[in-house]
């Protein structure tokens, strides 16, 4: 008998019986469904995560110059410049791990444009400073290596700082604005950014070259760098590597003894976001391994009624095997039968998943997730779930002695 | 095909059922032949064999010891998966329960043989419809089971025994459940089937339903009593069951 006769027969037996087909697969639906849900609820956490962490820059280290002591007074880190600008220039140049560096220096200024003002944060840096970032222009251009050569009195802003300025609708680009009594020319706005997970908004801030923020902005320290660096790793397997050769070329740079804390700190955000993802992965198999159990239940479920409606057919199975059936005929047609009702149920829990998936993203702003091979997967499961608990009432069915089971009442 | 040999021959078959501690001989060195073509009524009280000869014939069953050729096979030597062949190809059944499959159409339930015997769907309904019709039921092939009456399920139960092309049908008390006229309606059936070459073997208790085969054998304690030809009673013609058409 061929395999879609077999399908043919299966799927009459199991209309036959709807409520019971329903209820035999609703141990399935809810399983698979829950699997779907949970996959999706924790993939779309894990990328939250990730993007929250993709937008602070790429392959991101934070290096933080050291700490004061006055009077005993410690002053945390950043609070003494301790890092050169000799040190960056070494970064840049020795570090084989890190593809760019650039300073950060920062201030908060107030920002004059033509009738308003605003007090925001101010950042001298470097053009590599916006491909760490992963950030683009959205209007006019990025200030270039010659105008941080030449020291031109030219900004690049964020859409925060552009609206205060100038109005949401006005074209920034052009304008002039006032730092500290000198006059800047607006060149760029940049694309909006967003905000930090601690709720600080990307886009209130202007950039200007670091050199101009120097002689300008922030006076004196001439060899010190008066603010941070930011270095991009080559890799993401790398950020950890680069971190160790930063370390030990500044403890060489900066002559510390073996034994003594640095006098700077590096942040390895690659490593965080790592850890946070480790988190949701685990939260991930936890959901998932409940679900699993569900699906076992399910299962057992199948087996139950696959016993009952064996005993109950058995004058089927009887007739049957008269007319010529073989015991291989009878196993399939009940394994399939069985294997029909786990599919179905698979089939319809992966659309309800979906669903619920679709639903719980909206709710909670993630990106929707549900990876295909997670389907496949769970579709396959539930394959595999119908053969292994149907195999044992239809290895009972095919055992049945044919006289036997013509006389059964 | 037939040069001479019985259809159906059985050599000192003896069957031991094992109840408990006890041990049941069912049959006790059967020796019978059927010739291709016989209509041969078995019969005999309940306990006297007659049932498990049937299921032997049918190779349902094995005897425990003797030989049983079947269309000059051997037959009780065969494994489960080879006797379901032998049941597929060459034997046609009739039961007193009717067994048809319920919520199925009688044109299904007729095709089922065919299922296992990998005929192609074309053909089984060709088969199928053929077979409903050497037994006047081509107008109800759509019909479910349950919406015919007694005769005409058995009649259906019929054409699935015919629509392999059996070389034999065996019949367990066909009439068992079926009053006098429409028990004649069937043994008539069985008459015209037998005239086609048919083998037909059937076991009743009725010397009535045995008086329409051409050879009765009787059973008692597991040995074959007394094995007469007769004249067969003519089962007379009847218009199909006109008064029944009205209930569907």
């Amino acid at each position: 008998m061929n395999p879609l006769q077999t399908i043919k027969i299966a799927v009459r037996a199991l209309r036959r019986n709807k409520m019971r087909s329903f209820l035999t697969m609703l141990g399935i639906i809810i399983g698979v469904s829950a699997v779907i849900a949970m996959v999706a609820i924790g993939e779309g956490a894990k990328s939250q995560v990730v993007d929250t962490f993709a937008s602070m820059g790429t392959n991101l280290l934070i290096i933080l110059p050291g700490a004061t002591t006055s009077g005993g007074a410690r002053g945390g880190f950043g609070s003494m410049p301790t890092l050169t600008w000799d040190d960056l220039k070494a970064i840049q140049n020795e570090v084989s791990a890190i593809r760019y560096a650039v300073p950060d220096l920062r201030s908060a200024e107030q920002i004059i444009g033509e009738d308003q003002n605003w007090t925001t944060s101010i950042h001298g840096t470097s053009p590599d400073f916006f491909i760490i970032r992963n950030w683009t222009i959205s209007k006019g251009e990025l200030f270039t290596k010659s105008d941080m050569d030449a020291g031109n009195k030219v900004v690049v802003m964020g859409q925060t700082v552009a609206e205060k300025l100038f109005g949401s609708s006005a074209d920034p680009v052009g304008q002039t604005v006032r730092i500290k009594k000198v006059l800047f020319q607006v060149i760029g706005l940049l694309e909006k950014k967003g905000q930090s997970t601690m709720g600080q908004d990307y886009d209130d801030t202007v950039f200007l070259p670091y050199t101009t923020f120097r002689s300008k902005i922030q006076g004196g320290l001439q060899n010190y760098l008066n603010g941070i660096i930011l270095a991009s790793a080559t890799t993401s397997q790398d950020t950890k590597k680069a971190e160790k050769q930063i370390t030990n070329l500044l403890r060489e740079r900066h002559h510390i003894q073996l034994g003594t804390d640095d006098d700077f700190s590096i942040r390895n955000l690659t490593e965080m976001a790592g850890a946070m993802e480790a988190g949701t992965k685990t939260l991930t198999t936890l959901l998932a391994c409940i679900a699993a159990v569900s699906l076992l239940v399910g299962g057992i479920g199948i087996m139950n009624i696959m016993l009952v409606s064996v005993t109950e057919r058995t004058r089927e199975i009887g007739l049957r095997m008269a007319v010529g059936a073989r015991p291989t005929n009878i196993l399939a047609q009940f394994l399939v039968e069985s294997l029909t009702l786990s599919t179905a149920g698979g089939i319809i829990g992966v659309s309800l998943g979906v669903f619920v998936a679709y639903w719980l993203a909206n709710k909670f702003s993630w990106p929707l997730l549900v990876r295909p091979e997670i389907i496949v997967l769970a579709v396959g499961f539930s394959a595999l779930v119908g053969i292994g608990f149907g195999l044992y009432p239809a290895y009972k069915a095919s055992r049945l002695d044919p006289i036997e089971a013509l006389r059964y009442e | 095909m037939n040069n001479g040999n019985p259809l159906v021959h059985l050599q000192d078959v003896v069957k031991t059922y094992h109840m408990g501690d006890v041990d049941v001989q069912a049959l006790r060195r059967v020796n019978l032949s059927i010739e291709q073509g016989d209509f041969v009524a078995i019969m005999g009280a309940s306990g006297s064999g007659k049932s498990t000869l049937m299921n032997i014939m049918g190779c349902l069953d094995r005897p425990t010891s003797g030989q049983y050729y079947l269309d000059e096979q051997l037959v009780s030597v065969l494994s489960p998966t080879e006797l379901a062949r032998i049941r597929n190809r060459v034997i046609g059944f009739v039961f007193q329960s009717f067994n048809l499959l319920s919520r199925t159409s009688a044109l299904e339930n007729v095709e089922l043989p065919l299922q296992y015997a990998d005929v192609q769907a074309r053909e089984r309904h060709v088969r199928a419809m053929e077979a409903l019709k050497r037994v006047n039921l081509a107008d109800r092939m759509h019909h479910y089971s349950n919406q015919m009456s007694g005769g005409q399920q058995q009649r259906v139960a019929i054409a699935r025994a015919l629509v392999t092309n059996p070389r034999v049908i065996l019949a367990d008390e066909p009439t068992g459940n079926l009053d006098s006229r429409t028990s004649i309606e069937i043994m008539s059936l069985f008459q015209d089937l037998g005239r086609s070459g048919i083998t037909i073997i059937i076991v009743t208790h009725e010397p009535d339903i045995a008086a329409f085969a051409a050879r009765v054998v009787v059973m008692k304690d597991g040995r074959i009593r007394t094995d007469k030809r007769q004249t067969s009673r003519i089962a007379e013609f009847l218009p199909v069951e006109q008064d029944e058409d009205s209930e569907s």
